[in-house]
């Protein structure tokens, strides 16, 4: 266990120089591409926000269902199946058929091909609908794989729009990840203020133009009191433009009145489909509706047919230029909200990390003088190699570019105070293999190879915990985890190579004098 | 010029044994009749950390520019520092987005003085119950693992040792935090854990060494050569529990306000863990009738 080949050597110290040479780019600033790498500090270290929003899709189901009706009926009248009793609730599509008829609709319900009412998802394998026949009654409703389908589409979907928001406020370094099935993580480091960010993640910012009129028509009419001027309109449920079609939007002032405004931009279909309606309702008013709030309804003086118009509505400078982001960014499919939110201001972290360091060396020197005083020249070994483990330790959280947070430190803390427990068992192994051997070799070496079980058993053992709390542990407390774990494993070289070597090297040069551990 | 402890510590294993009965017992009766002081990560709720200038503004009045919103029921208490005040409060209309800036605005203008907001923490109501059993089913996992990575390695009269010992240290940990009704959240769930991790490494020093002398003195009693081999690896286990309390007092002093619940739990955890691998988990192999027969079989094997 002694005898170590000169390859051997060189190797095990170039391991140990090759990663612990990464730790230095944290403490220095140095260039080239070996260097470019960091630890990351983590939001409660560094500051910022962390916000984990939740997708609602309970929304898009009752949506998704409803825009089935019509095709649905159509294709019924189609196939000449006749239906009764037809409507639709939170989760079903109901109506009564004849019992003839029964196998005429489920053919063309569970038809593969070309079906534009059940679509066919081929990613699952299974339809978007089922149905169930409970005597003559038919029940219509959403497959699990469907539901599964509308839901990743819109975590997907919700996904891009928080991102373009996020990126339109400016953030530093946003992270923005899914998670599980319907939330979405955003990180935001060095934020202050998540309050903004908040409320514009809140709106889904679904904009409709709609014509203010009494007059009942097809779509049927909704009523609005209008933000502006608290007045009671009721508008048309027909869409004459919305959201999806304006390309740009910017807060200005009004030239007239010097009012905040936003003036948007329409691509080729929205000026078009806008400069009909206003060419031929001149006189009318044109109700603008965000989120079911009607923002302003002005009355139309000409018809607007360069694609570009403006939005009013007693804004302040601030409102509007939330406005015009929220509206350059797309509408969400379905509100978001936040179930979780942690945010620390930059001073605490300061506090912390100051915290962190001090109690690590403080642990650290507490720890080395006591391996000193108890093992004298042997506890320097046991130091040396303690340093060397965190070099390593260091060095390849910063290979791995880990993100290192409050627990995370208490992590190292710990590997500190345990690390040197391979150290003592092998010296206490030795100790005992002294007073049974004769030469001093041999007693190193039984004492080693005795202890090398014994090491590896007792350090899997935390490595198992650490790494089930990896899995299942949320934020800080991963951090801790990943210290803990890799530290666990740079413990295990440093005492099987490194402290064997060193100590190899004393035994050699002192084979007659009697050791005292 | 080596010298071996010989304490009797397998004499003791009555009373010792006796005594980690009674612990667990009251702490499984203060788990479930005074229960745990979940904090917000499993209960749901606010948290926030705010420093003012503490020459002007006290405690009570800290806490009376919350009163006057209705956030049902509200916990003030100093955190560190003067001046340093953390706030708790169990909030039901959890939906209004805006909650956190109306109390922020509302504070500030009651105290009419700057209030430097350190830390603001939200948990809703299902993220709070996802963390609890998320944190639970760790732990099972964990002491899932443990049990097949003992059987896999020694004997199952091991395995139950060590599941035992690691039970109680966690309970008595757990109990302690009850009793103390100190805060139970995320990073307690990681220093229990943790502790799992130590026991069970501190328990397997001591069971490798037993199954060691087990093969080496085949004819000695069971309580003799856990006896002996408790004393031979005794001051491995004293200066490694030393030189970890050590680290964790260190964090516990110096490591903050936030870290100081993980490290009671952590230093907690590492005196009864030493304690139990020694007065828990060396007993159990003779209650189970360990000799030289149950490992003979695994090394014939090998």
């Amino acid at each position: 266990m002694l005898n170590f080949s000169k390859t051997k050597i060189i190797s095990i110290y170039l391991i140990f120089l090759f990663i612990s040479i990464f730790s230095l780019s944290n403490f220095f600033e140095l260039d080239g591409i070996f260097f470019n790498k960091k630890v990351n500090l983590g939001l409660d270290l560094r500051g910022g926000s962390y916000l984990l929003l939740e997708v609602d899709s309970s929304s898009l189901e009752k949506k998704r269902l409803q825009s089935k009706v019509i095709p649905l009926k159509k294709k019924l009248r189609e196939s000449k199946i006749e239906f009764d009793n037809f409507s639709v609730n939170e989760k079903f599509i109901q109506f009564s058929i004849k019992n003839k008829d029964l196998k005429n609709f489920e053919k063309f319900f569970n038809e593969k091909n070309n079906n534009n009412i059940n679509i066919f998802l081929a990613k699952f394998n299974s339809f978007e609908l089922e149905f169930e026949s409970i005597d003559k009654q038919i029940n219509v409703f959403l497959s699990r794989h469907g539901i599964l389908n509308l839901r990743s589409a819109a975590v997907d979907q919700s996904i891009e729009i928080v991102r373009r928001r996020i990126d339109e406020i400016g953030t530093k370094e946003p992270s923005i990840l899914k998670r599980g099935s319907n939330r979405i993580l955003v990180e935001l480091p060095g934020i202050k203020n998540p309050e903004r960010v908040k409320e514009l993640l809140g709106k889904t910012a679904e904009l409709t133009f709609r014509l203010v009129t009494d007059d009942p028509n097809e779509f049927g009419n909704e009523n609005f009191i209008l933000k502006d001027t608290q007045e009671e309109i009721s508008v048309s449920k027909r869409i004459i433009l919305s959201g999806g079609n304006l390309v740009d939007a910017q807060p200005k002032y009004d030239n007239r009145n010097n009012e905040p405004i936003v003036v948007f931009a329409l691509d080729r279909l929205g000026s078009q489909k806008f400069g009909k309606a206003t060419t031929k309702n001149i006189g009318k008013r044109i109700a603008i509706i965000l989120d079911n709030e009607a923002i302003s309804a002005p009355v139309i003086r000409d018809s607007i047919t360069g694609g570009n118009g403006t939005i009013s509505g007693n804004f302040s400078f601030q409102t509007a230029t939330d406005l015009a982001l929220l509206l350059r960014s797309g509408a969400l499919p379905t509100p978001l909200s936040v179930v979780e939110e942690r945010t620390v201001g930059p001073d605490l972290g300061k506090d912390s990390i100051k915290a962190g360091t001090i109690s690590l060396i403080v642990g650290f020197l507490l720890v080395i003088i006591f391996m000193t005083l108890k093992y004298k020249s042997f506890g320097i070994i046991a130091n040396l190699s303690l340093i060397s483990n965190l070099l390593m330790l260091l060095g390849i959280l910063t290979l791995l570019e880990a993100t290192l947070t409050l627990p995370g430190i208490a992590g190292v803390i710990l590997t500190v105070g345990m690390a040197v427990d391979a150290n003592v068992l092998i010296f206490e192994r030795i100790k005992e293999e002294l007073g049974k051997e004769n030469s001093n070799i041999q007693a190193f070496d039984l004492g080693f190879k005795r202890s090398i079980v014994t090491i590896l058993d007792a350090n899997i053992t935390t490595l198992i915990a650490s790494v089930i709390l990896f899995i299942f542990g949320s934020g800080p407390v991963k951090g801790f985890a990943v210290t803990l774990s890799i530290g666990l494993i740079t413990t295990l070289f440093s005492a099987y190579f490194i402290s064997r070597h060193l100590t190899s090297v004393i035994v050699f040069n002192n084979k007659e004098k009697k050791f005292l551990i | 010029m080596k010298h071996v402890p010989n304490y009797n510590f397998v004499g003791n294993f009555k009373i010792s044994n006796l005594s980690s009965l009674f612990l667990v017992l009251v702490s499984l009766i203060l788990i479930f009749f005074k229960g745990l002081n979940f904090g917000i990560d499993f209960k749901g709720g606010t948290l926030i950390e705010l420093r003012v200038d503490s020459k002007i503004v006290g405690i009570a009045d800290i806490r009376s520019s919350f009163s006057n919103i209705n956030l049902g029921d509200l916990n003030v208490k100093q955190f560190g520092k003067e001046g340093d005040y953390l706030i708790k409060f169990e909030k039901k209309n959890f939906d209004d987005k805006n909650n956190i800036k109306t109390i922020k605005e509302n504070v500030k203008n009651k105290l009419q003085t700057d209030v430097n907001f350190r830390r603001v923490e939200n948990v809703g109501p299902k993220v709070s119950a996802e963390l609890l059993n998320s944190g639970l089913l760790a732990i099972t996992l964990a002491l899932g693992a443990m049990l097949f990575y003992i059987w896999v390695r020694f004997e199952w009269q091991f395995s139950v040792g060590s599941i035992l010992a690691i039970f109680h240290d966690v309970l008595i940990t757990i109990g302690l935090f009850s009793f103390l009704s100190l805060e139970i959240n995320l990073s307690i769930v990681a220093a229990v854990l943790t502790i799992v991790g130590y026991s069970m490494n501190d328990t397997v020093v001591i069971y490798d060494r037993i199954r060691e002398n087990l093969s080496k003195f085949s004819s000695s009693k069971i309580e003799e050569i856990t006896n002996t081999s408790i004393n031979e690896t005794l001051s491995r286990t004293i200066i490694t529990s030393l030189t970890t309390l050590l680290a964790l007092i260190s964090i516990f002093v110096l490591g903050g306000e936030i870290l100081r619940g993980f490290a009671l739990a952590m230093i907690i955890g590492v005196i009864i863990g030493t304690y139990s691998s020694i007065f828990v988990a060396s007993p159990i192999l003779k209650y189970l009738n360990v000799s030289y027969k149950t490992i003979a079989k695994d090394q014939e094997n090998n």
